[in-house]
């Protein structure tokens, strides 16, 4: 499939009805996950082979997305899971404009000095907290990143926090049953809210230490990014808490 | 002074004048109904043939600011009404006492009971539900069971079976939960979401039939359409565009340009009957469902007087008539002579109990007089506060604007430019109230 330069189909995207033109804040969002404009938000520049990949392809590339980097900054991580595993597609949420070209450029500039690589991973600029379930369907995703979230220190900021109880419900709505989310941080009181409301959201558990010794994801949460590297040159303590989706346990 | 738009990072200080549209509801057998308008309770008794004057156990007023949900439990027993006093009462429908206060931290967008009746749940205008439950104790405080993030809750309904909650917002987006059996522990399972809609979200109509093991889920929105859902898989099966239906360009009297929106639907349970209120239609829409063929179509506008823009509707399936009430906070009796200065509402009932000859799955709607409305001068006494409604005119034109302007004020959200908007988080004030 190669990419044409295309202008979003815009009656699938909703518009802000009184845009102001000199603010920043405004970015397409799909109605539904089936509106999501692939040529769009995945520019392919070379053949991405769909039809051997994915043979029971629905026709909407973007179902085909299993990964999910939240708030995907600079886009270390995207760059860092697409050579590990090269057969899946990786999107990553940005909200901030500049940020996510910048990811673009840096995508692009990686599938021309390495042909045949890179092109399995994009960047959508979107506010997560709000859309998740307008890009991705039920049982979708098999794993989800949040790197470094923004501890939004004060009380009655809490509610900013992107893992939060109510917004563990979305995740795990877009999440497979087994799926995996990946949370880190250096701030320890934001280590522990994180842990602690995924341990007790009745749709998360926690992944067993021997399962992430061996899973090659983990060492790229505090190693990818560059805040994960800033915080190990400054020999900061990192935070994870790794947990499953799993079926509410009511009969 | 600023309007109070919710945004994440707001204070939740809204025009204290803003039109809050009247509310209708009737309990199942219609042996009581009930008229919200402002901050009052207007209660007719229809079994008794009295007016009502709810209990309170503190003796205060009921209600200390606009009420903003009201509904009945779907076996009439309990009465459940909340708002902007940020209070939610719950009622007995025999007594008309009130069994229980809840307070909430926020003003109240939309209330609703179990279909088991051991239940109350409430939105707040940040889009998050709670809960509670009427087995414990009256002290218990509510319980925060599932959050849309950062979007106020237009509409929330149980499924007929008790299975699922549904909760509508303003952006866009219905969401299914399961509502589990330990409620209180919240409702993190989410069955879909129904998108499709392409502007706010503003009221919810289940259905289901008896044939029909299936269920489905009706939504009215800004986009001005009435969609179908089925529920179980968020699939959107068939969308009714409503504004080129007949006669509703004409009749509005709102200018073509502006946008109008539905505001309430209600159905009766098989779906055969769908009834529409719209911003600027003087009148109801009629609509019905082929939940065979999983489609909506358009029936028959039914016009009523002018300036008489119904701001809430309930189907009593049980009787085959449509209640529906035009009223705002601020409608006043313009009469000078009236020194107590009421809130107005106007009442006016449609009755399906005319089948047409020549089809008898088809309804011949009939607007009622006013002689002939169950419970007669007392009741429109007591629900609209006079027996001359309908030679208020021009108040009610005002008021159908307000109610209009206020709605598309919660729904909208301002862009305000950059300078104003360093302001407005300059004086914003959104400290957490200290319990």
């Amino acid at each position: 499939m190669s990419a044409t330069a295309r202008v979003p189909r815009k009656r699938f995207y909703r518009a802000r009805a009184h845009s102001n033109p000199l603010s920043d804040s405004h970015f397409p969002v799909p109605i539904r996950p089936s509106d999501v404009d692939f040529d769009f938000d995945f520019d392919f520049d070379f053949d991405f082979d769909f039809a051997s990949h994915y043979p029971q392809s629905s026709g909407n590339p973007m179902d085909l997305v299993r990964f999910a980097d939240v708030g995907c900054g600079f886009g270390g991580l995207l760059v860092a899971l697409s050579p590990l595993f090269p057969d899946t597609l990786i999107v990553g949420m940005e909200l901030r404009d500049k940020v996510t070209e910048h990811v673009k450029h840096r995508i692009h500039g990686l599938r021309a000095t390495n042909p045949g690589h890179y092109n399995n991973i994009s960047v959508v600029r979107t506010n997560s907290m709000k859309y998740i379930p307008n890009y991705f369907h039920k049982a979708q995703l098999s794993k989800m990143f949040f790197l470094f979230p923004d501890p939004h220190f004060k009380e009655k900021n809490h509610r900013r926090r992107v893992i939060s109880p109510h917004l563990l419900d979305e995740y795990a709505y877009v999440m497979q049953l087994g799926g995996i989310i990946y949370t880190v941080t250096d701030v320890e009181e934001l280590g522990d809210w994180m842990k602690s409301c995924l341990q007790n959201h009745p749709l998360f558990e926690p992944v067993g230490e021997d399962e992430i010794t061996t899973d090659p994801v983990v060492k790229l949460l505090t190693s990818a990014t560059e805040e994960g590297q800033k915080v190990a040159r400054n020999g900061g303590q990192t935070f994870m808490a790794i947990y499953r989706h799993v079926a509410s346990k009511e009969d | 002074m600023e309007e109070g738009l919710i945004e994440e990072s707001e204070s939740g200080n809204s025009c204290t004048d803003e039109a809050a549209p009247a509310l209708i509801a009737v309990h199942p057998t219609e042996s009581s109904v009930v008229v919200a308008v402002g901050s009052e309770l207007r209660i007719f008794d229809l079994k008794g043939d009295s007016a009502v004057s709810p209990l309170d156990e503190l003796g205060g007023p009921h209600h200390s600011a606009s009420i903003r949900a009201i509904s009945f439990s779907s076996d009439g027993e309990l009465f459940a009404s909340a708002g902007d006093d940020k209070i939610i009462k719950i009622w007995k429908t025999d007594s008309w006492n009130c069994i229980r206060t809840v307070q909430s931290e926020k003003k109240v967008s939309a209330v609703s009971i179990s279909q088991d009746s051991q239940y109350v749940t409430f939105a707040d205008k940040f889009g998050v539900v709670w809960i509670v439950s009427l087995k414990e104790d009256r002290d218990t405080k509510a319980v925060p069971i599932l959050g849309h993030y950062c979007s106020i809750i237009t509409s929330m309904k149980f499924s007929p079976d008790g299975r699922f909650i549904a909760t509508a917002d303003r952006d866009y987006k219905i969401r299914i939960t399961v509502f589990p059996r330990n409620a209180l522990k919240g409702a993190h399972e989410i069955q879909s979401f129904c998108l499709g809609h392409t502007d706010f979200v503003s009221c919810l109509a289940f259905v289901c039939s008896q044939d029909q093991s299936k269920g489905f889920l009706l939504s009215g929105g800004g986009d001005l359409t009435v969609r179908l859902w089925d529920y179980i898989s968020g699939s959107l099966l068939y969308t009714c565009a409503l504004d080129d239906k007949a006669g509703i360009l004409e009749a509005s009297e709102i200018e073509e340009n502006d946008k109008r929106a539905v505001t309430d639907i209600c159905a009766s349970s098989d779906g055969s009957l769908i009834s529409v209120a719209v911003q600027g239609f003087n009148g109801v829409m009629l609509l019905s469902c082929d939940l065979v063929a999983k489609t909506l179509s358009f029936v028959k506008n039914v016009s009523m007087e002018k300036s008489f823009i119904p701001t809430s509707l309930v189907l009593v399936s049980s009787k085959e008539r449509l209640w529906t009430v035009m009223g705002a906070s601020n409608l006043t009796s313009s009469d000078l002579n009236n020194n107590n200065q009421r809130l107005l509402t106007r009442v006016r009932i449609i009755s399906f109990l005319q089948k047409d000859p020549l089809d008898s799955c088809s309804r011949d709607p009939a607007l009622l007089e006013d002689s002939q409305v169950p419970g007669g001068e007392k009741l429109l006494m007591q629900l609209q506060g006079c027996l001359d409604a309908a030679a208020q005119e021009a108040a009610f034109a005002a008021a159908a604007a307000a109610v209009r302007t206020s709605l598309q004020n919660m729904m909208i959200k301002k862009q305000y430019s950059v300078e104003r908007r360093e302001l407005r988080k300059r004086n914003r004030n959104d400290k957490k109230i200290k319990s």
